[in-house]
């Protein structure tokens, strides 16, 4: 409520100078959306005049009802990398101007036709240390391992993030990993890995918030999910822990929804909050790393920040960056073959 | 209808007096008719808008496929896939089982509670409908917070000596059971408990004056009498089952996959909202037609709240 309020007061205060002009934009929300919010929101509503309305959203499949109804509210909307690409191939997105949004600063691979990247997270594991101490598993085939690490756990419900360990597990090569997925036979060799260890798994999580507070409660011994999530939990006095080795690396990224009522005002407010100054700001709230590397340079993030974030050179050099391709291509079909082996 | 009497054979026609006013009778009738048709449309309207168009539409989307073009693929994916059926399978699962607990703990209760004076059964009808006051997610996150690992219920039990080993009560079939059959044992007790206070007292009087023992005059009598109530809730408790979404997604551990479930999965999946609708029109078929054969062994009107008919 304070938030709306500041905000709406700093767009009248500048009203007089720029335009009155407003978006609309949704995320995730819980201590992700709390992140973007400070770090980038509200500080580029101050910046530019434009006042920021805030909601959260169910995803990509929101956005398809509001364009197949005419009906779009929202002007920009937080995805990830892979929903955002579907959604664009479906023609739910309006394109990116990258003549206005600078993006000469970017690791290459972190935005796309549609959607400019926002932050960087991985998809890791992560252990009880009241299990395990400090040294748990320090690889997939260590996930797997249930002699070395007896104890349950937890793994993804839906197949976006849950195929590439399996593999890796199995012996595959990161560098190899979405050349054997690009098969059946291949998720369907994924799959089965799973099923190995399904014996074991307690629980298939379907959110961040659920895997936090797995591990927060101690329900489980070990589980899959975001590193950020993981931090803050920690923060929260959660005895866990993870590791990036073979983790998988993906971002975040901002669309705008075809039709959006104010498409243009998006796109220079996606400019702003793609700047360095914004988003060096973002590791300050949660440990996902700024997609442009000039944030690195301006010295808001330090040493010790950074050897915290996915993207750092060091911790990027020890994971497997996620393919969109291969989500584009093939996620309906293992996301039907993972149904199978869920419901077995 | 002028035209079916011209037609009619003439023997069997009655004399001309009647017939004149036969007319006028059926005149009359048929504006009275019209004056209840037109006195009701309002409603019938609501229900064509509210009812009839969406489930046509659903029905329609379901054969919409990915192209945009009429296909079956909607369908077909259903039978070529066998986690299809197995969710079907759970979903009717989870339902019966819900009812058979809700009907197992709450007749016995909604008993106990109509031999009870009336100021005392108020009392207790209040705290049967006291949970309706808390939002039913939270009623689902306590029962997380109860039946977990670390949860207050395994380290009481462990702290006592009970067990040694926390048992896993939830994130399983065990901790959704647990969850619906509290949320759903209200709407089984309230319909039970009506058709309990319904009962005249004297017929079991009557029963043992007549020389049955009580459990005889409780099975041949009362029993019999409540089942119109009983019926009614336990039909009530499994149909709300077959939709429900929030206690199997929180408390099944991601293992206990509901239709409900797995039509927004279908929709975050798929590019068309056919593969959802699919799903919605066969579970929409298949508990017609559980309907329909219960109706041949129930008095269905009582689910309205007729009883006795």
């Amino acid at each position: 409520m304070t938030r709306t309020a500041t905000l709406t007061l700093t767009a009248t205060l500048l009203a007089s100078t720029a335009l009155a002009d407003e978006v609309t934009i949704a995320s995730w929300g819980g201590s992700y959306q709390e992140a973007q919010s400070k770090a980038l929101f509200e500080p580029a509503a101050e910046a530019t005049g434009v006042t920021v309305k805030q909601e959260t959203y169910g995803g990509m499949s929101d956005v398809r009802l509001q364009v197949s109804t005419g009906q779009v509210t929202l002007d920009i909307v937080a995805s990830g990398s892979g929903s955002a690409a579907r959604a664009g191939a479906e023609g739910l997105l309006e394109e990116l101007d990258y003549d206005v949004i600078d993006v000469s600063t970017f690791y290459p691979t972190l935005k796309s036709t549609y959607c400019v990247g926002g932050d960087v997270f991985s998809t890791v594991y992560a252990w009880n240390t009241d299990t395990f101490g400090a040294d748990g598993p320090q690889s997939w085939a260590d996930f797997w391992d249930v002699e070395k690490f007896p104890g349950s756990r937890a793994y993804r419900g839906s197949v976006a993030g849950a195929l590439e360990p399996a593999l890796m597990a199995d012996g595959v090569p990161p560098e190899e990993v979405y050349e054997v997925l690009a098969s059946e036979d291949g998720i369907e060799r994924a799959i089965d890995k799973i099923r190995e260890l399904k014996p074991h798994i307690d629980v298939f999580w379907t959110s961040g918030a659920q895997h936090a507070q797995l591990m927060k409660d101690g329900e489980v011994d070990m589980t899959t999910g975001w590193n950020g999530r993981f931090d803050n939990a920690a923060k929260d006095g959660a005895a866990v822990t993870y590791s990036f080795n073979q983790a998988l690396l993906d971002y975040d990224c901002f669309a705008i929804p075809k039709g959006a009522p104010n498409k243009d005002v998006a796109m220079a407010f996606l400019a702003e909050i793609s700047k360095p100054e914004y988003q060096d700001d973002l590791p300050k709230y949660i440990t996902y790393g700024p997609t442009n590397k000039a944030a690195y340079d301006t010295g808001e993030i330090s040493a010790e920040t950074a050897a915290m974030l996915p993207s750092s050179p060091e911790n990027a050099a020890l994971q497997l960056p996620v393919s969109l391709e291969w989500y584009a291509e093939w996620e309906t079909v293992a996301a039907e073959m993972y149904q199978e082996m869920l419901t077995e | 209808m002028q035209a079916t009497s011209d037609t009619k054979p003439e023997g069997l026609s009655p004399p001309a007096s009647t017939r004149l006013n036969e007319d006028g009778l059926r005149r009359d009738g048929r504006l009275e008719r019209l004056a209840l048709f037109g006195l009701s449309s309002p409603a019938l309207i609501l229900i064509l808008v509210i009812l009839v168009i969406p489930v046509g539409w659903l029905f329609y989307v379901s054969f919409v496929g990915a192209d945009g073009s009429f296909s079956l693929e909607n369908y077909e994916r259903m039978i070529n896939r066998k986690s299809y059926r197995r969710i079907f399978y759970t979903t009717f699962q989870v339902s019966f089982l819900t009812t058979g607990l809700c009907v197992l703990i709450g007749y016995p209760l909604a008993y106990f509670l109509s031999q009870l004076p009336d100021r005392l059964a108020n009392i207790g009808l209040i705290t049967v409908l006291l949970p309706f006051w808390t939002s039913l997610l939270v009623r689902t996150y306590a029962w997380l917070v109860l039946l977990q690992k670390q949860g207050l219920v395994n380290n009481w039990a462990i702290s006592l000596g009970l067990w040694d080993e926390p048992i896993k009560m939830v994130h399983n079939m065990t901790g959704t059971l647990i969850g619906m059959v509290h949320i759903m044992l209200p709407f089984l007790i309230l319909p039970v408990y009506g058709s309990m206070r319904a009962i005249n007292r004297d017929l079991m009087k009557a029963a043992s004056n007549l020389g049955a023992p009580p459990r005889r005059a409780f099975w041949d009598v009362f029993f019999p009498l409540t089942m119109p109530g009983l019926s009614a809730g336990a039909l009530m408790v499994f149909i709300l089952c077959l939709g429900f979404f929030v206690t199997p997604a929180v408390l099944g551990g991601g293992k206990v996959i509901m239709v409900s479930m797995k039509i927004v999965s279908n929709i975050e999946l798929f590019v068309n909202w056919g593969a959802a609708s699919a799903l919605g029109v066969v579970l929409l078929v298949l508990t017609m037609i559980i309907l329909w054969v219960a109706s041949r062994f129930l008095k269905l009107e009582s689910l309205a709240g007729g009883g006795h008919g």
